[in-house]
Order: structure tokens, then C-alpha cells, then sequence
């Protein structure tokens, strides 16, 4: 078997057994905006507006949630010595170790959004649409968040100041992630202009993510 | 195959660990390497496997292959066992062969041959302190990699185990491997050159108080 299939497929499983984080990403992303209507109150003009934003908040929290694990988990229990004497590049088994991440947080919330929708008046034709930009938007999430991972790996504490690296860095993906969504929902403005954008935003953090995370690792392990 | 180190330091937080540090170990060949507490015998190793930038000195592979550096050809077996409790133990083992490569031998043979046949289906949070290190030297033995750097290997296991860990070390040595470990005990091992990290810091703590060196 290819090393980093390999990773990712044990990534993926230690995810969802049991105490992984796959099941953790969702019921928080659910919980959340289960609760937003209950704040609100029952005006479904509001929370059908606010409905998109809520939902990529959500879906931003979730996946920071479980990030700060990635390799601080490996670097605990010695894994992420081994991980380096692979003869694998380091940037593609962070690719592959961000991949297992997403599949396993960002996919389950993805599939969870259409259903949970309805409790913000996202309505059926709207849904694909709010998907969609999630589907897009989503890796960007993991990908900038495996940088403030690297640089975190090493610290006890480092979920903090994960959040504190990493959330500054989404606003872009937030901005136009929430402004294609609400275009799909709400319009009348385009849905075309931020939905490209976004698609550029995750390629580019694709690519960027793992050197960035790479550089950081090798600094952390010395 | 020669692993070869010329004038080696290491300095950590801003402290010199070790200096001037030559040893040459050939294929076939074992070097314990010795000291007291914090002479430096993890950063050696650490040093060796590339996880720490030599502070000055030289360290080379002679007759290795070129496409690869040294950490790629080695074992690295630390302090931790890289063992995940959610996974199975042939889980656990089956990964690090598919990850490392190179994998021959069958990872129930290996499981079986370090004296944890009969739990390959059981999640590795259940195993002890000692199963966890057999499973981890198992991952030296399924992939074939020409340099172990052993750190402690032995420190968590028992008198069964550690037979099997010599056997082990002595038919990757038969087969023309060459090994570098940490230890305060003895390995187990027939012939063996030693590099004692504790001679440079006698002869400075000597010079500086003279008393130090009977005491210590």
C-alpha cells in the first residue's frame, strides 16, 4: 500500500472509533445551530438571513475543534518521529493527514447542513446551493488550520492558540463563503462572483497549507 | 557501510550538550553509547535520525544509498512506542509497515515471533508499558532498514523480552546492519564498541573542581 494512503486511511480510523473526533465535529456543528433559533426567537424572516452565516460559523468552529489534534496527538505518543523517517515528502503526508481530517469533520457536516438548514428556513431549492459553497469552502478551513496546527504542536496548551493563528486567516473564506451562501439563499446579488473566489481561496490554501505547516513541523521537532 | 561522525556537537536551550564527539560504526557492528543522566545519549541519537541540526562536526553514511538520507535508512526506536490505543495491534503494526515500506515478512509472523501472536486483535489501549515497546521493536523487524537507533530499548521490558530484543539486534547485525543504541544495561550483545559520552565533561568538571570527579 502506498504510504500516504496508508496514513490517511489510519487517520480515518482512528477518527471515527472510539473518543476520534469525526463524531465530536458534527454534534458540535448541530448543536450550534440547533440553538440559534432558540436565541433568535421564531422570526423566520431574520433567521432565514442570518441562516447561511450561522451555518459557516458553525461549520468553522467544528472544524477547528478537532485540528488542534492533528499533530499534536502524533507528536505526543513519538508517531510524528517515525512520520519523518518515511520516505514520503513531509508537505504530501500533511496533505494526507489534512485530507483524513476533512473527510472525517468536514464531509459529516457537509451532509448534516441540508437537514439542520431547515431550522434556519433554508428552504430545498437553496440548500444545494448552501452546500455547495460549504463543499468548496470547507478544505480551505482545514488547510489554513493544519498551518496554526504545525506551529501549535509542540505546546500543551496549543488549542488556544490555534484559534487565536488560525481565525484571522478564515475571514476571507468566511467573507465569501457567507456571500455566496446568502446568494443562493436569499439573493438577488450574484452567486457566480464569491462562489469563484472561494474555489480560488481553498486552491490556493491547498497548496499553500502543507509547505506552511511543513516549515513549522521541522522547526517544532528540533 | 560505514556511519561515521567527525567532531560532533550539539548544543540545546543554549547549552552544550556534547563536543567533539568521532565514532565510526561499520555494517555488522554495534556502538552502546553510555553517560550519565543528560550526557547527551537521546541528542545523539536524535542527532543521528536528523531530528536535531548538528550545532558543529560532521556526521556521514558511507556506502548507503545516495538517493536517501541517513533518517530514511533508519529505525528510529525512542522513549515513545508511536503506538495509537485505538488501533489494533496488527493495526497499528500493518501501518507503520505500509508507511515505512519495504515490508517482507508477514505481520502476523513478526507479531508472533515477538511474543504477541496471540493479541494482534486486541486494541492497543489494553496493552502494558512492556507489550507496547514489543510491538513498537516488531516495527524494526516487519520493515528491513539498514540502521537502528536504539534509545533505552530495553527499559520497559522484561527478561523474555529482552533476550528476544538480542536476538533480534544479533541477526540484524548477521545480516550486515549496523546498530547505535542509548543504554545504562548491557545489551545482550557479543561484541560491542562503546562510546562514553561522560569523558569530555570529567575532563572540564575535573579542571574546574577537582574533587568532582571522585565523587561522581
Amino acid at each position: 500500500m502506498n504510504p500516504l494512503t496508508a496514513l490517511l486511511l489510519r487517520d480515518m480510523r482512528i477518527a471515527v472509533r472510539v473518543g476520534g473526533s469525526a463524531l465530536i465535529g458534527v454534534l458540535f456543528f448541530v448543536v450550534v445551530v440547533t440553538l440559534t433559533p432558540f436565541a433568535v426567537g421564531p422570526d423566520l424572516a431574520l433567521l432565514k438571513r442570518i441562516g447561511p452565516a450561522i451555518l459557516w460559523l458553525g461549520a468553522l468552529l467544528a472544524s477547528l475543534l478537532a485540528l488542534d489534534r492533528l499533530f499534536a496527538s502524533d507528536h505526543e505518543d513519538g508517531s510524528l518521529d517515525l512520520i519523518l523517517t518515511g520516505r514520503a515528502p513531509l508537505e504530501l503526508v500533511i496533505a494526507a493527514k489534512g485530507l483524513a481530517h476533512w473527510l472525517t469533520t468536514a464531509v459529516p457536516l457537509i451532509i448534516a447542513a441540508p437537514l439542520i438548514g431547515l431550522l434556519l428556513d433554508v428552504e430545498a431549492p437553496a440548500q444545494s446551493g448552501l452546500v455547495l459553497t460549504l463543499l468548496v469552502g470547507t478544505p480551505a478551513l482545514t488547510f489554513i488550520g493544519i498551518i496554526g496546527a504545525a506551529i501549535a504542536v509542540s505546546l500543551r496548551r496549543g488549542g488556544l492558540l490555534l484559534a487565536i493563528i488560525v481565525l484571522p486567516l478564515t475571514v476571507p473564506v468566511l467573507i465569501f463563503g457567507v456571500a455566496a451562501a446568502n446568494a443562493a439563499v436569499t439573493g438577488p446579488a450574484p452567486f457566480g462572483t464569491p462562489f469563484t473566489v472561494l474555489c480560488a481561496l481553498t486552491l490556493a490554501s491547498v497548496v499553500v497549507g502543507p509547505f506552511a505547516a511543513a516549515a513549522a513541523l521541522r522547526l517544532d521537532i528540533e | 557501510m560505514h556511519l561515521r561522525a567527525a567532531d560532533l556537537a550539539c548544543r540545546r536551550g543554549g547549552r552544550e550538550v556534547f563536543a567533539g564527539v568521532d565514532f565510526a560504526v561499520g555494517a555488522g557492528e554495534a556502538l552502546a553509547v553510555t553517560g550519565r543522566n543528560g550526557a547527551g545519549k537521546s541528542s545523539l541519537l536524535r542527532l543521528v535520525a536528523g531530528y536535531i541540526r548538528p550545532a558543529g562536526g560532521r556526521l556521514w553514511l558511507d556506502g548507503g544509498d545516495p538517493e536517501l538520507s541517513i533518517a530514511e535508512q533508519a529505525h528510529y526506536l525512542g522513549h515513545q512506542d508511536a503506538v495509537k490505543p485505538s488501533l489494533s495491534v496488527a493495526e497499528n503494526l500493518r501501518f507503520w509497515v505500509a508507511f515505512l515500506g519495504g515490508g517482507a515478512s508477514k505481520v502476523e509472523d513478526v507479531l508472533e515471533s515477538i511474543g504477541l501472536g496471540g493479541i494482534a486483535a486486541l486494541p492497543a489501549a489494553y496493552l502494558s508499558a512492556g507489550q507496547r515497546r514489543r510491538l513498537s521493536i516488531a516495527r524494526l523487524v516487519a520493515v528491513k532498514r539498514p540502521i537502528w537507533l536504539l534509545d533505552e530499548p530495553a527499559s520497559t521490558l522484561d527478561a523474555a523480552g529482552s533476550d528476544r530484543l538480542a536476538g533480534f539486534m544479533q541477526s540484524h547485525l548477521a545480516d550486515g546492519g549496523l546498530i547505535v543504541a542509548a543504554t545504562h544495561g548491557a545489551l545482550g550483545l557479543n561484541s560491542i564498541q562503546e562510546l562514553s559520552l561522560d569523558r569530555s565533561d570529567h575532563i572540564r568538571a575535573a579542571q574546574a573542581h577537582p574533587a568532582a570527579e571522585a565523587s561522581s
